[in-house]
This record gives C-alpha cells, sequence and structure tokens, in this order.
C-alpha cells in the first residue's frame, strides 16, 4: 500500500527512572483506522502524547511523509497535520461552541489595531461542519457544557478535521460514552477515514476497535506486541496479548467467558 | 438510520424561553443592580442634590476610581487568576513616581513613565510566578501586597522621612503629560453650560461666575477608555477568546495552541498598568503622594468584577458587567452619604450585595453548562 504519513521508529520515553516507552514502533496510513490498544499503564497516553508533541522523546525516530521531524510544542505537530482528540477533550464548557471549535486558530479580519474576531464566518462554519457530523445546535452561542458526552466529542473532531488534520489521534474517545453514542463516534471515525484522514484510535475496549479498525497494535507494559491486520486477528486474541495472557484467561474461564 | 435521526429535531433539545436566555449574560446582575440603586437613592436622597451636577460629579468620580481597578481585575479573574496586590501596587507606584520627581528631580513625565514600566514588569514578575510555580496566584499576589506596601513605607521615609510626599503639584505645572492624568477636557463646554443656566455656578469668591462642574476629570476619561477597550478586547478579538480559555480551562487550551502563559502574564501586567493609572490620577489630584493610598482597594475591585457576573472561578464574566458593579459600588458609597445615612452601614451593603452576587453568579453558571 502507500507510504505512512506519519511514521514512529523504536521510541523511547523515560520519566526519570520509570521507563513509560521502551521501542514502540506505529505508523498510520491515510485512510486507515489503525487501533493502538493496551491496559491502563500500558503507555498508551504517554505514547500519543510523544506523537502529538507534548513529550519529546527520549530516543527513537518520528518520521512525517518521508522526513525525519522532532516536534518542540503541540503546535508544531498541529502545523505538521496531527490533531490529537484528549480524553479530557480540550473543551470549555463555559465557552460557546463557536469559540471552542476555533480556539487557538480564531479568524480575523481587519486591518491592526483594529484587527477583531470574524464571528459572522466562525459562526456559519461552525453550524455547517456541526451539520455535516450531524449535530443540530441550538445556536452557535450555546455551550459545550449542555452538550453530551458524545456530542462534545464530535465537535472536537469536527475541529480537528476542519483545520486540516491529516492524522487524527482519539484517546479513549469511547470510554465514558453510552451504547448509542459510542455508536455515533465509531459512526463518525468511520466518516473521517473515508475523507482520506489516518485515524490513530486508542482504546481499551477489544470490541469498538474491531468494528472500526484496519489495522491492531497491541501495547503492554511499554512494548508494542506485535501489529495484525484485520482479518488475521480476532477479539479474543487482543483481549489476550493486552491482558499479557495467562491471568486473564484463568479470570475469563472462572466468569464464563464474558470480559 | 443514523441520518433520518439527524434530520429531525432531537425532541430532548427543549427550546428556551427568551426570558431565560437573557437570564444568561453576566452583565445581568449588573443591570439589575444599578437599576436599584439608582431607583433607591432617587426616592431617599433625591432632593438632596445627589443629582445636580456637583453631585452627579462627586459620585461620577468615585465610580471611575472602582471601574479603573475593576476593569484590570476583571479581565484578570476572567483569564483565571487573581491580583490582590492592586492596593498596594496603588501606593507603590504613586510613591515612586513622587520621590523621583520631587526627591530626586527627575522631569515628571519621565517619573511616570519610568513608574508605568517598572509597575508593569512587577506585574510580570507577579505573573511570572504564578505561571512557573503553578502555586494560586491569590498566595503569590498576597506576598506581594506586603512587600509592596512595606518598600512604599520604608521608601517613602527613607528618602524623605515622612509618609507622605507632596510637591508633585508644582512639577505638574509646566508638564506635558501630567494633565493626562490630572487635567479636565470640555472645560469649555462646562462654563457655557454655567453661562446658560444650564448648571449651578458660584455666587461668590475667587471663582464667582464659574460652574461649580468646571470639567469632566481625566481620571472619568480614563475609565471610560479602559472600559471600552477592554470589553472590545475581551469579545472581538482573538487575544479575548484566548482570556477566556485561559480561565476556563488552562490545559485544554493549552492542548489546542493557545500560548495560555503568556496571556496569563500579559493580564497581571494590565493589571499593574490599571493600578497605576489610578494612582497616577490621585496623585495628580491631589499634588502629592501617600503610603497609604490604596488600601483595600483590591477587594473593592474584586467585588465590582463579581457583582459585575464573573465568576470567581475564571473562563467567564464581562467589563461591561464590572464598570456597572463600579456604578453600583460608587453610587452606594457616595449615595449614602448624601442620604446622611451612617456611612458604616456602607460596608453592611458591601457583604449582602457581594453574597447575592456569588450566589446568582452560581446559579447562572449552573444554567450555562446544564449542570444539576
Amino acid at each position: 500500500m502507500t507510504t505512512p504519513i506519519v511514521e514512529m521508529r523504536n521510541i523511547k520515553k523515560n520519566f526519570g527512572h520509570v521507563i513509560a516507552l521502551n521501542g514502540v514502533s506505529f505508523d498510520v496510513k491515510a485512510g486507515e483506522c489503525h487501533c493502538l490498544l493496551g491496559d491502563n499503564g500500558a503507555g498508551k497516553s504517554t505514547f500519543i502524547k510523544t506523537m502529538s508533541g507534548v513529550h519529546r522523546p527520549s530516543s527513537g525516530t518520528m518520521v512525517i511523509e518521508g522526513k525525519p521531524v522532532t516536534f518542540e510544542s503541540p503546535r508544531d505537530a498541529m502545523g505538521a497535520g496531527i490533531a490529537t482528540v484528549y480524553q479530557d477533550l480540550a473543551m470549555i464548557p463555559l465557552m460557546s461552541v463557536v469559540r471552542n471549535f476555533w480556539m487557538g486558530r480564531e479568524p480575523e479580519k481587519g486591518i491592526w489595531p483594529f484587527r477583531n474576531l470574524d464571528m459572522k464566518k466562525a459562526e456559519e462554519v461552525t453550524m455547517s461542519e456541526m451539520k455535516k457530523m450531524g449535530i443540530n445546535l441550538r445556536g452557535p452561542d450555546q455551550a459545550v457544557g449542555t452538550l453530551s458526552g458524545g456530542e462534545r466529542q464530535t465537535v472536537a473532531i469536527a475541529r480537528a478535521v476542519y483545520f486540516g488534520a491529516k492524522v487524527l489521534i482519539l484517546d479513549e474517545p469511547t470510554s465514558a460514552l453510552g451504547v448509542r453514542q459510542t455508536a455515533n463516534v465509531l459512526g463518525t471515525i468511520d466518516r473521517v477515514r473515508k475523507q482520506g484522514i489516518g485515524v490513530v484510535f486508542i482504546t481499551h475496549n477489544v470490541r469498538h476497535a474491531m468494528a472500526v479498525g484496519d489495522r491492531f497494535t497491541v501495547l503492554n507494559r511499554g512494548q508494542t506486541l506485535g501489529t495484525a491486520t484485520k482479518g488475521d486477528v480476532d477479539a479474543a486474541r487482543l483481549q489476550d496479548m493486552m491482558a499479557g495472557g495467562q491471568e486473564l484467561a484463568e479470570l475469563e474461564s472462572s466468569l464464563g467467558g464474558t470480559i | 438510520m443514523t441520518e433520518a435521526v439527524q434530520a429531525q429535531k432531537d425532541e430532548r433539545v427543549k427550546t428556551v424561553s427568551p426570558w431565560r436566555r437573557a437570564l444568561i449574560r453576566p452583565e445581568l446582575g449588573g443591570i439589575c443592580g444599578t437599576i436599584l440603586v439608582f431607583l433607591l437613592f432617587g426616592a431617599i436622597a433625591g432632593d438632596s442634590g445627589m443629582f445636580k451636577a456637583e453631585g452627579i460629579m462627586n459620585w461620577t468620580v468615585v465610580s471611575a476610581q472602582f471601574m479603573i481597578i475593576a476593569v484590570g481585575a476583571c479581565l484578570l479573574m476572567i483569564a483565571g487568576e487573581f491580583d490582590l496586590s492592586t492596593g498596594s501596587m496603588i501606593g507603590f507606584s504613586g510613591t515612586v513616581m513622587a520621590i523621583l520627581s520631587v526627591h530626586m528631580g527627575w522631569p515628571l513625565w519621565a517619573a511616570i513613565l519610568f513608574t508605568f514600566g517598572f509597575c508593569m514588569l512587577i506585574g510580570a514578575l507577579n505573573g511570572w510566578l504564578v505561571v512557573k510555580t503553578g502555586l494560586p496566584s491569590f498566595i503569590v499576589t498576597l506576598a506581594f501586597l506586603f512587600i509592596l506596601r512595606g518598600l512604599t513605607i520604608w521608601g517613602s521615609v527613607y528618602f524623605t522621612r515622612q509618609t507622605i510626599i507632596g510637591g508633585v503639584g508644582e512639577k505638574a505645572q509646566s508638564d506635558w503629560l501630567a494633565p493626562v492624568f490630572g487635567g479636565k477636557i470640555l472645560t469649555g463646554f462646562f462654563t457655557w453650560m454655567g453661562e446658560a443656566g444650564w448648571i449651578a455656578t458660584f455666587t461668590r469668591g475667587s471663582r464667582a461666575g464659574q460652574p461649580v462642574v468646571d470639567g469632566i476629570p481625566m481620571l472619568v476619561v480614563w475609565a471610560l477608555a479602559l472600559v471600552i477597550l477592554g470589553h472590545l478586547l475581551l469579545t472581538r478579538t482573538r487575544f479575548g477568546n484566548w482570556i477566556f480559555a485561559a480561565g476556563g480551562d488552562a490545559q485544554a487550551a493549552r492542548y489546542v495552541g493557545v500560548p495560555v502563559n503568556r496571556v496569563k502574564i500579559s493580564m497581571f501586567m494590565f493589571s499593574a498598568f490599571c493600578a497605576t493609572v489610578f494612582a497616577t490620577c490621585q496623585v495628580m489630584e491631589f499634588g502629592s503622594a501617600a503610603a497609604d493610598r490604596g488600601m483595600l482597594k483590591e477587594f473593592e475591585a474584586i467585588i465590582c468584577v463579581v457583582i459585575g457576573g464573573a465568576l470567581l472561578t475564571g473562563g467567564y464574566g464581562s467589563v461591561i458587567g464590572a464598570a456597572l458593579g463600579a456604578v453600583i459600588f460608587g453610587v452606594v458609597q457616595q449615595g449614602l452619604f448624601f442620604a446622611n445615612a451612617e456611612s458604616s452601614l456602607f460596608r453592611v451593603f458591601l457583604g449582602a450585595i457581594l453574597l447575592v452576587a456569588v450566589i446568582m453568579n452560581t446559579y447562572i453558571r449552573r444554567i450555562i453548562t446544564g449542570e444539576r
């Protein structure tokens, strides 16, 4: 297939004496959904924070469209087309949907010192983007605090897509959602993938991953346990790898295979 | 299936009545309060001269004083921080200005400009400490409340052996910058109004024939300019959106690339700037600086801001609201005097209105965020 948009090679990250990542390799191609699975503490969050420029890797290389890069800040990563939708969403409940949507990249018009916000444009774009994602806002000034968890995820995703993300990193977007909202978010992931954007979907829910994933990489104790393509692997196998095999298998038999 | 669901309007989104929509404005409390105090004092002090030219000027000036520091406190509070050193900064900047010009012999304009620069630097230090240490600004600026007040008294006594430094008035006579803070505008218009009989004139003494109010003090001009500028900055600019974002959730704002530290530090500097404007106007008006000026002003500024609808936790508020808070404050403080009421009741009123404002703000926030 095509060359990956982003490739992370043998990434290591230490925090003092703690080795959070011990050689992780990962890549994502245009138009695919690559799931990164791992249990709590496996290093998923550290890894994506490295990918999005929050942390700098202790060693290892990062290649974007064939060129090695180093990110000094999240701004650099965003400039390179890597957008991250965090678990805590980077949304401010007290502010309106429009102000959240444009936060950090507000459209301006006029000449300094009379430069001001182009609220009309901001509102129009936000309303139409939200409609595309299937969310009907009461008005552009509706506060984000009044939206449901799934809707907030969708606003965050729409924002990243609108601002030209080539790679979209979703940090456990479904972990706090109900059944129907989860379905909506998975639907959104599918829609985004079809636009040719590479999606990195972080989760510890194998069923959610299987629903939309094209490839699956399992992370355990700071290391990758390998990457599998859809069809080569089943949910039970992924579950086993995530948990490190043994103990969960025992537990599972005693619980009657419900996990 | 999803398309069909999306097409129809979500039946669970309740329609919001216009009344409730109007309620979700930070300024609402300020607007109601302002109307209320004017009605109240119109009734109990209407015939005392409070609403004649001289009386209006009296409470306008007091309100304008509160307004100047409230604008700084408001933007800073929306950015998620407090500045408890405002009052001490007022005393400090006035004293620095007076020592430099009267004692050191600097030209007044140079002393004023230097003081502005120096005080904004201290504001930046405040902000830098808060941002770098991650300590609550409450503690950091509380430290500066004492540090600055102590330095002011020490410096004043060390250089001049007294805590009130006079003689600024004489220096201001021939200075080009002093009238920007101590002058009056529209004097011709007020003279004309006096001659036309619109406003009262002095009948005796050296100023006989001149109007009792001879112009609008620059203090009031500064207050209005700062309110308008602050409001435009907050609601109409990209930086304004960053101020909301920094106070609403600093981490979330950082994730999307808002330079939160820069925003916060510049708001601390702006707060120091406002305190210095206040101090300079006062020094020019009295012709002297005193080491004890500005006591408790930081709390009065914060009260104005809270009455104006800002949340103490940051991320929400309005400069117009803060300005209305300042008007309420000024009108009540002077109104009680006009009404011959016991002036200590002012504090009772202050505490009560603060409590009501905070309770109302909490309620408004619940409506906005849909919390229960």
